[in-house]
Formats: structure tokens, C-alpha cells, sequence
């Protein structure tokens, strides 16, 4: 049921979007439009076999497939991004915004776990030493392991700075108490990158000159170290396929060794470590509601009503057009920010929010209006549809809610930072 | 050892394939051009046993992907090298559009003596034109043995060996090396090349081969370099499948054995 056109035009975007991002990004290699198409055609094939046809069993049974993400790793979807020599596939966030949208026609709640994934292994990376690097990638990056983000806390969602879990200085160790809540792949995961305080004082108090996001630090935690425990699994809307839940640390001793960057740097790794998760979330978005969009169009040539098939309607046709125009608007504004990531743009945070707030409230739309066009059928599980757009809902409200996005652009509009 | 695979790019058959009926020939144009499934499942069985090889030290297996088709096909090329080939050679030539299945066996013949193989895989007939005659062909015109039909595959330094179907039971065959084989649908899935497998593709050499540069590999085998005024087989007439009717349903209220019977026998079916 796919619709033949649209590889032409994704490989002919792809195409432009290259000649437009001339800047190669750092480090990294440059993808050709052939290459990208071929990385596409790969990713698809993946998705195709391994992904779509499960997607709604998965939802109904709320079954994280590791063994599938196993599968993923193989073929480096594990670290798209990350450097070779630990095993990363060494490509640009142009490539990879192309392969999460691939990934997410199969099934959007594994796509953005692979994402989720990828941003903690992408943080490791550029923010760990050499030595770091070497200890956890290798098994992070072919998937072997997976890997978590802990920032959120129930006193800290929007407001990141607010996190209160501490992280005492005892020795050559640290040791982290506190909760984090809403942890994707807590529990199944093997490594959890937690952003916690220091800078505190003697008496257990905040150094004044610490508060908020200045006294923040990342740590590498394993799952196996003692002090390490899991709340229930969050029954969801959406997002069945992967699992959420709280982390506790009590008194969880860490090594220094394992600290991320230097003390006080943690809000710094946590938001860099954002920015390209948020290309993650935008681009399964966008390739949720093509996966919509595309049983839509051959939905409305099948059915009829009032004698005629609904594709006759100009109402579903104007539909259909905005649908693809939104679509195509949030894939070119994905990709510009995906350019300046790569670039390493001083706005590139700024396009990043710009282009998540904007491809995660459109994919909503065309998912929901997917499912206007559908009728009563579309309200059922077995047409995929009510998935997608349960799927969707979230994405507009974590890695930095719309609201928070819109905060970032409008700083940045009125010059303020 | 040196491995040449036999790899087909084909219409794909997920989407219409279209016939052009001026030309007679696939409207290439028409659908995506994919490998053929079972050169795809050859290349992945051959790729196996060079990484087994490999790592067991048995020695160093070079896997090269060879195909005869149209210049615009070369992604599918690439593709057999992101799965893991060492190198790809595309015999491309304007000459050969519509070549007949002979035509082509005497050329693929001429670029495998090029290239020099210990063994050549193919699969055992591909989803486009379906002859299925193609391997034994060229193990004809190469002077080798010729194993066909293989759902499994052994090779070791000096023989390949392999089970085949037939009506009665399960045959096992060997062939010394060099030899010919040609592999069905039972090979094992091909894996999905990986990210890093696709960038590399393009760093490995993939050579273009026109007639020309088979001259004397054609004449070695004592064919001609064109195939000019006797055409050996010319295609007379190409129509389109007419599209599918709707099927009669009878239903039984008592006379649809005879019903039945009359709708077979006025289709001259009984
Ligand atoms: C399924 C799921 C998975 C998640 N996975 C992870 C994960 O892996 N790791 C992780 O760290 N976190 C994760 N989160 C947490 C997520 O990032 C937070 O839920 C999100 O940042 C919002 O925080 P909150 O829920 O506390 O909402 P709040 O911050 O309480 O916000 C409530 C509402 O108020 C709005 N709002 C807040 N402040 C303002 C303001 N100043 N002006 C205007 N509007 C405002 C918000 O936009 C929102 O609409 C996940 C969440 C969910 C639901």
C-alpha cells in the first residue's frame, strides 16, 4: 500500500537537501544522494520485515522487542552518529533524521526508543574520555546493551534545573540518592546516564553559587550497581512498545571514573545531548503520520460513500493536499535544523526546538486527520491507525514540551538567551 | 580462493511490472529495480562461508559480484557490496539491450574467463524472465561442471557440494573445482547490509565492462563481438496480460455439480 511516488520525492529531497547543506558535517562522513537513498532503501527494507508488520501486536501486548533492537544494532542503527572506532556508524544527523523516519513508518514507539537510545549513546561519545568511550560503547553501540536518560524528576520536568537527586562526593566516589521519573527502557536498560546535583554544602545544603543548572553532573550508571531500583511500569496512552518507568537511587556509590565531563556540567551535556534527540522525536513524527497519510490514500480511493469513492471528494482532496504540505514543511525544516547540527551552528539548538515543536504538532494533525478520513475504522486497533496517533500524542510533550520549545524560539527571537 | 556470484537486478516484484509492447522487453522504468531474492540468498550463503573462512583461517575467499544489465542498475550493484562482496563487476553495454538468453550466456561466459574463478553461484532462475537455463549454459561454454538446482552449499578448497530435489528423494552432488552452481530459494536469508556496510560500498572497486573489452574472451570462445544480421531468436508479437475478470460464484441450490460440469466443458476444460 505504499505510495510509489513518494520515493522519488524523498530521494530527490534528499538530493536537494544535500546540495543545500554544503557544510560537511565535523568529523563525520559526507553522504552523497545516492548513498542516502541507499541508507534509506537499507533502512526501509528493515522496517518492512522486522518492524511495520508487528507494530500492532507490539502495541496491544506492550512488547519492548529487544531482540529486534538486537537485530537493529547489527546493522548500526545503535549509533548512527557515533564515531567508528567504538563501533558508531559515523554518520551525519542528516542521515539519521532520514533513518528515524524510516524506522518510525514501521513502528513509531521502537523508532523513538532507538532514538532515546542513540542521544545517550551520542552523549557518551562526545562528552566521555577516551577511556570512557571504550568502556561502554562497544556494547551500547551494536545494541548489545541498551541505554537510558534520566533527567526528568516529579519536582523537575520542564523546569530541568530544579533536579533534585544528589550526588554526595565520598572519597573517589560518588554517591546519588533521588528519583527520576519517566525513564524510557528503565528496567530493561543496562547503562542510564543520570543528571544529578552537586555543589552541595557540608551541612547537605546548596551552595548559593550552584543553584540550578550550574551545579548539575552526568554520571554513567550501570543497571547492576547496588542502590539501583525500578518503579512499576507506567501504564501509557501510548508509546506501548518500550517501557517507562521511575529510577530510584538510594545511595548509589559511583566512581568518579564514571562521571561524565567535569563537575557542574551536567545541564550543559543534558541539553546538547537534547538537541539532537529532539531531530529523533521530529523525524518519527514525520514518518508516523507518512505511514498514516499513506493507508489514508489508499483508503479513500477504496471506500465509497454516496456512490462515489471518497478520493472524488475535492474536501478529501484539500485534505490530502494540506496533509502533504505540512508533511513536506516539517521534513525541510527538520532538515535545515539537522544541517546546523551537523554544521555545528550557534543556532542550531534553536532550529532543533523550532523544528521539533513544529514536525511533532504537525505529524499529530495529519496522524488525527488520518483517522478523521478513515471514520469508525480508523478508531479501531486492526487499521493502525488509533495507534499512530496515540503514539504521537507524546512526542509533543517530552524531550522539552511545544510550550518549552516555543520558549527557546522566542528567546532567541527577541535576542535574549 | 575467488567466489564470482551471478547477481541480477530485476523489476521488483512487490509493485506492476509492466511490459513495453513496442520493444517487448520490461519496461525497466515502469518499477524500482531490486536484486533478484535468490541472487540475493547466493551472494549471502557465498559471504558466509568467506567470513566462516576467514575466521577459521581455511583461507582468504574473494566474493565478487558480477552482473550483466543495463547501465542505469549499478545501485543494485552496490547494494551486493554493502552486503559484504569485495568487489563488483557491471558488463554494460548498449549492445546487449535485449540480448536472448544465449547472447547472454556467451557473454557473461567471456567476462568469468575474464575474471578467472574458482566458482561460480547463480540462483537458479530469477523472477523477471524465468529460463532458468542460464547456469547450465555456462558451464557448457566454460567447459566446467555444473551443479544445479543446490538448496544447501558446502565448499571446501578443491570441490563444492550440495543436496538437490528431485521427485524421487534428495540427491547429494560434488563437483571439483572450477565449477558451476546454481542455488534456490532455500539458501539462507540475506541480511540487511549495515549502515557502515553502505557507506564502504562505495570505496570498493566496481568495474564497467563494455563488449569491447571482452573481445578476446569472446573469441576464445569462438562467438562473435556483435550480434549483427542473424539475430538468433526475434521476438514477434508482445501483448499485455489482459486484466483479470471477475470470477462466475455458483451457488448451490441444487444444480452446480451441472453447472459446474457445463462451464468446464464449454471452456473445452473437461
Ligand atoms: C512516555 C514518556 C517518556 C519519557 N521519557 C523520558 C526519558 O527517557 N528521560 C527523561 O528524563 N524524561 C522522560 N520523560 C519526561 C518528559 O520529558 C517530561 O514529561 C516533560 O519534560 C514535561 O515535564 P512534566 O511532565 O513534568 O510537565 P510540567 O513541566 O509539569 O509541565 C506541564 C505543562 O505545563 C507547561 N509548562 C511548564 N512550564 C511552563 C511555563 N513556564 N510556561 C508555559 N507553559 C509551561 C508544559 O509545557 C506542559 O504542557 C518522558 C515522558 C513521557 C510521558
Amino acid at each position: 500500500m505504499t505510495m510509489p511516488s513518494r520515493t522519488e520525492m524523498n530521494r530527490s529531497e534528499a538530493g536537494q537537501a544535500e546540495a543545500g547543506a554544503s557544510q560537511p558535517s565535523q568529523g563525520l562522513s559526507e553522504t552523497s544522494a545516492e548513498e542516502r537513498a541507499a541508507l534509506v532503501e537499507a533502512v526501509r527494507d528493515f522496517a518492512d520485515a522486522r518492524l511495520a508488520p508487528f507494530a500492532n501486536q507490539r502495541d496491544a501486548d506492550h512488547e519492548f522487542p529487544v531482540e529486534t533492537l538486537c537485530e537493529a544494532g547489527q546493522l548500526g542503527l545503535g549509533a548512527i552518529c557515533v564515531r567508528e572506532d567504538v563501533g558508531g556508524s559515523g554518520l551525519s544527523r542528516l542521515d539519521a533524521i532520514a533513518i528515524y523516519e524510516e524506522l518510525a513508518r514501521g513502528d513509531i514507539a521502537v523508532a523513538t526508543y532507538i532514538s532515546i537510545h542513540n542521544m545517550v549513546v551520542g552523549m557518551i561519545d562526545a562528552e566521555g574520555t577516551d577511556e570512557q568511550r571504550r568502556r561502554w560503547l562497544p556494547q551500547l553501540t551494536d545494541m548489545s546493551e541498551l541505554a537510558s536518560y534520566c533527567l526528568t524528576e516529579p519536582g523537575a520536568g520542564s523546569d530541568a534545573a530544579a533536579v533534585a537527586t544528589t550526588a554526595v562526593r565520598d572519597g573517589d566516589d560518588y554517591v546519588l540518592t533521588g528519583t527520576k521519573q519517566f525513564i524510557s527502557g528503565a528496567g530493561t536498560s543496562a547503562v542510564y546516564v543520570v543528571m544529578a546535583r552537586t555543589g552541595l554544602t557540608d551541612d547537605g545544603g546548596v551552595d548559593p553559587a550552584q543553584r540550578g543548572s550550574r551545579g548539575m553532573t552526568a554520571f554513567v550508571v550501570p543497571a547492576s550497581a547496588p542502590g539501583l531500583s525500578f518503579g512499576a511500569e507506567e501504564q501509557k496512552m501510548g508509546w506501548h512498545a518500550q517501557p517507562t518507568r521511575a529510577v530510584v537511587l538510594d545511595g548509589v556509590r559511583v566512581p568518579a571514573s564514571d562521571r561524565l565531563g567535569e563537575e557542574g556540567e551536567g545541564f550543559g551535556i543534558a541539553m546538547r545531548g537534547l538537541n539532537g534527540g529532539r531531530l529523533g522525536i521530529a523525524a518519527a513524527s514525520i514518518g508516523g503520520a507518512q505511514f498514516a497519510l499513506e493507508r489514508t490514500v489508499a483508503y479513500v480511493k477504496e471506500r465509497a460513500t454516496f456512490g462515489q469513492p471518497l478520493a472524488t471528494r475535492q474536501h478529501v482532496q484539500f485534505e490530502l493536499a494540506d496533509m502533504e504540505t505540512e508533511l513536506q514543511a516539517a521534513r525541510a525544516l527538520l532538515e535545515r535544523a539537522a544541517a546546523k547540527l551537523d554544521a555545528k551552528a550557534p543556532d542550531a539548538p534553536v532550529a532543533c526546538a523550532m523544528a521539533k515543536r513544529f514536525a511533532t504538532d504537525a505529524g499529530f494533525r495529519v496522524a488525527d486527520q488520518a483517522l478523521q478520513l478513515h471514520g469508525g475504522y480508523g478508531y479501531l486497533h486492526e487499521y493502525g491507525i488509533e495507534r499512530v496517533v496515540r503514539d504521537l500524542r507524546v512526542h509533543r510533550i517530552l524531550e522539552g514540551s511545544n510550550e518549552m520549545m516555543r520558549m527557546i524560539v522566542g528567546r532567541a527571537v527577541l535576542g535574549e538567551r | 580462493m575467488k567466489i564470482v556470484v551471478l547477481v541480477k537486478p530485476v523489476p521488483d516484484t512487490y509493485g506492476d511490472r509492466v511490459l513495453s509492447l513496442e520493444t517487448g522487453l520490461a519496461d525497466r522504468a515502469a518499477s524500482e529495480t531490486v536484486l533478484d531474492e535468490i541472487t540475493e540468498r547466493a551472494l549471502e550463503a557465498v559471504i558466509r562461508h568467506a567470513e566462516e573462512s576467514a575466521k577459521s583461517g581455511a583461507g582468504e575467499v574473494e566474493v565478487v559480484a558480477m552482473t550483466m544489465a543495463p547501465a542505469d542498475s549499478q545501485s543494485t550493484l552496490r547494494k551486493a557490496l554493502a552486503m559484504g562482496a569485495a568487489s563488483a563487476v557491471h558488463i554494460a553495454d548498449e549492445r546487449l539491450a535485449g540480448a536472448d538468453l544465449v547472447r547472454t550466456a556467451e557473454v557473461l561466459a567471456a567476462a568469468l574467463r575474464r575474471a578467472g574463478a574458482d566458482l561460480i553461484v547463480a540462483g537458479n532462475g530469477s523472477t523477471d524472465g524465468s529460463g532458468g537455463v542460464m547456469p547450465s549454459m555456462l558451464a557448457e561454454l566454460l567447459e566446467l561442471p555444473a551443479a544445479t538446482r543446490l538448496e544447501t552449499i558446502e565448499i571446501t578448497a578443491d570441490a563444492v557440494r550440495g543436496t538437490r530435489e528431485t521427485d524421487g528423494g534428495t540427491m547429494t552432488v560434488t563437483a571439483a573445482l572450477p565449477a558451476v552452481v546454481s542455488v534456490t530459494e532455500r539458501m539462507p536469508d540475506p541480511r540487511f547490509p549495515a549502515l557502515k556496510g553502505i557507506m564502504g560500498a562505495k570505496k570498493k572497486p566496481l568495474e564497467v565492462v563494455a563488449l569491447d573489452d571482452l573481445s578476446a574472451e569472446l573469441e576464445g570462445l569462438g562467438v562473435a563481438l556483435d550480434e549483427t544480421a542473424s539475430a538468433r531468436s526475434i521476438m514477434v508479437a508482445a501483448t499485455q496480460r489482459p486484466a483479470r475478470e471477475a470470477g462466475e460464484i455458483i451457488t448451490d441450490d441444487g444444480t452446480a455439480g451441472e453447472r459446474i460440469a457445463a462451464f468446464l466443458a464449454d471452456r473445452r476444460l473437461a
